[in-house]
């Protein structure tokens, strides 16, 4: 199509094929359009709206600017984009800290953004005097320094963590109105970079007998849980850095175990010691805390997988959509299984699917980016997103889970916790003024 | 990334060749059992790792007053934060889980106090006060006796009411 960005018109991008009901595009219309495309969508925001004033330097463009810091911070026009906390003023409980997805893009959450949850606080470590231990069912106990750590082969690989109480507020009996930092913020995404939990088990040797080991952090609590074996010598990892410098106190500081895909509660942080061991320890958080309880009292003892899942991010609730016309759906989809592979949204409440975009590269058990472009009408409209990943599993609808593991009688706090590993589809209403509202489908 | 079968290995360490070792850098310092002792809080189901010592309710009984009793309340009837007795019969994800009600093992409450609590002095209690503490919590729940001693023997040997309320959730990762 012969066009320049400069006689687009609204029509132009009417013409694009609608992909699924109530305004849904072809997730390939900005590639086969390319500048046309764009064109279009930029020139929506401004056909019949007034004349652009003419320009003028603002006053920050006429004098040198701030002091170049040590240490950089985002401007002080972003100071909202912050982490929720449940715990502000350090009482003898947990403290979480939610990541705010709807302000972010992209796959990479930013180190001070990044979810964290401390059952008593974060420890003040001297790295110089922090160690690492492994011992139990080994041919040799270590003990590591963490220099010495410093010298082992390293590896980086992206990675989500998920609280295993990720995404609680859906076993609400009626859908809980808060933001999608409320409701899913205690998952999270980073490169980690350290080393193989497999390097270093090499250099002490493994018990033939060992099935497990127990993992214990430097914390007040020293909080403790169980691993198979299996996982550890998979893709277990020590993990020394995130997104490129040392871990967050908040996530570990100075070291933390990875254990890709699984539980948030499992990637033991202040990792201090790890004992091989014959059989899981049964400690508090797996016995107790992690163990979900099921319709008629049975309960799920090491769930362990955060398993395939994706919400939209973009809209969500909190936000208004101004005025009709061109909006991109996007939001975050991954899997403990593996990498994801394909996202589908609906606008018009499942009644049609189209397939997203998904952001290459596509890691394995990390954040997925998908998008869709999406032509609002200002009519209602109900969002939802699915996903597949590449062991062949579906993300559940709400209903089938609530078939399988029940949902509450009475509505809890957005900060409760009423079951945990909620997967399963968000639903998100569009209101004719544009407001954004929690609903279930 | 992580590209190498974990079995095959697994394999490889178990046979734990010297030509392994030399690979890596081989920077870990041999620590023996006597050196980590400290650290070496892990206890099994099974009562492996339980230490020596022993306690009664009778003299877990002040020590969770001067204690425990700030948060947990009174006789272990709750305050601000858990009960540690009662619990009606779990039945869904709103019933409260309690030791009596739902926890499978009675090491896990020894493991518990004695590496956390109390909240503000973590790892503080003797192994007799944690075994005392212990001794009163179970019996307060009528999972024990009053006069019953706890101890490395007797612990592990208590039997949970929920022992067998569990499902494993994905038996192939284990």
């Amino acid at each position: 199509m012969e066009t320049t960005p400069n006689n687009r018109s609204k029509r132009e991008w009417e013409k694009l094929q609608a992909n699924a009901g109530n305004g849904l595009l072809d997730r390939r219309a900005f590639l086969r359009g390319g500048a046309a495309m764009a064109g279009a969508m930029m020139g929506y925001t401004f056909v019949g709206s007034a004349a652009a004033e003419p320009l003028a330097d603002d006053a920050w463009s006429k004098a040198p600017g701030n002091i170049v810091p040590a240490y950089g911070a985002p401007s002080r026009f972003e100071k909202n984009v912050v982490r929720t906390l449940s715990n502000p003023n350090s009482e003898p409980r947990t403290s979480h800290a939610r990541t705010p997805h709807h302000l972010l893009n992209g796959t990479i959450t930013p180190n001070g953004l990044h979810f964290t949850i401390s059952h008593a606080g974060n420890p003040d470590i001297d790295p110089d005097k922090h160690r690492l231990v492994i011992h139990g069912l080994v041919k040799r106990p270590l003990v590591f320094p963490l220099d010495a750590l410093g010298r082992y082969p390293m590896v980086s690989r992206m990675t989500f963590v998920e609280c295993g109480g990720n995404s609680a507020p859906f076993f609400s009996k009626e859908p809980i109105q808060a933001s999608v930092q409320a409701l899913h913020g205690l998952a999270s995404c980073a490169e980690w970079t350290g080393i193989r939990l497999s390097t270093l088990l090499e250099e002490t040797g493994v018990d033939p007998k060992a099935k497990w080991l127990v993992a214990e952090g430097a914390d007040a609590p020293a909080l403790s849980r169980s691993v198979p074996i299996t996982k550890a010598l998979d893709d277990a990892m020590i993990a020394l850095y995130q997104n490129g410098e040392r871990l967050m106190p908040g996530n570990g500081y100075p070291m933390r175990l990875l254990l890709p895909g699984w539980e948030g509660n499992m990637n033991v942080k202040f990792l201090r010691r790890i004992k091989l061991v014959e059989q899981p320890a049964m400690s508090y958080y797996e016995a107790r805390t992690y163990a979900p309880i099921l319709p008629g009292g049975k309960a799920y003892q090491f769930y362990f997988l955060q398993e395939v899942k994706s919400f939209i991010t973009h809209p969500s609730p909190g936000m208004m959509l101004k005025e009709p016309g061109f909006y991109e759906i996007s939001g975050v989809a991954y899997s403990g299984n593996g990498r994801i592979s394909k996202v589908m949204v609906s606008a018009d409440r499942g009644q049609s699917w189209a397939q997203a975009a998904l952001q290459e590269p596509v890691h394995s058990k990390a954040f997925t980016r998908f998008r869709v472009p999406w032509r609002w009408d200002g009519g209602p409209g109900v969002l939802q997103s699915r996903a597949w990943d590449e062991a062949g599993n579906v993300q559940p609808t709400r209903a089938q889970i609530v078939a399988a593991r029940g949902e509450t009688t009475k509505v809890p706090p957005v900060t409760g916790f009423p079951s945990q590993h909620y997967n399963g589809i968000t639903t998100w209403a569009i209101e004719r003024n544009g407001e954004v509202k929690h609903v279930y489908a | 990334m992580f590209t190498r079968k974990p079995l095959i290995f697994a394999a490889l360490l178990a046979l734990g060749s010297s030509a392994a070792f030399a690979q890596g850098p081989n920077l870990g310092k041999p620590i023996d059992p006597a050196e980590l002792a400290a650290w070496d809080i892990s206890i099994l189901p099974d009562g492996t790792g339980l230490p020596p010592g022993s306690g009664t309710s009778a003299q877990g009984a002040p020590i969770y007053a001067q204690k425990c009793a700030m948060c947990h309340g009174p006789e272990g009837k709750g305050g601000a934060n858990a009960a540690v007795v009662g619990g009606a019969p779990i039945k869904d994800m709103e019933s409260v889980k309690t030791i009596a009600n739902f926890w499978p093992y009675a090491t896990t409450l020894f493991d518990y106090i004695r590496r956390a609590m109390p909240w503000q002095q973590p790892r503080s209690l003797t192994n007799d006060e944690v075994y005392a503490l212990t001794a009163y919590i179970l019996a307060l729940n009528k999972l024990t006796g009053e006069n019953d001693t706890m101890d490395a023997k007797t612990l592990p040997k208590v039997k949970m009411p929920n022992r067998d309320g569990f499902i494993i959730r994905f038996p192939d990762k284990i």
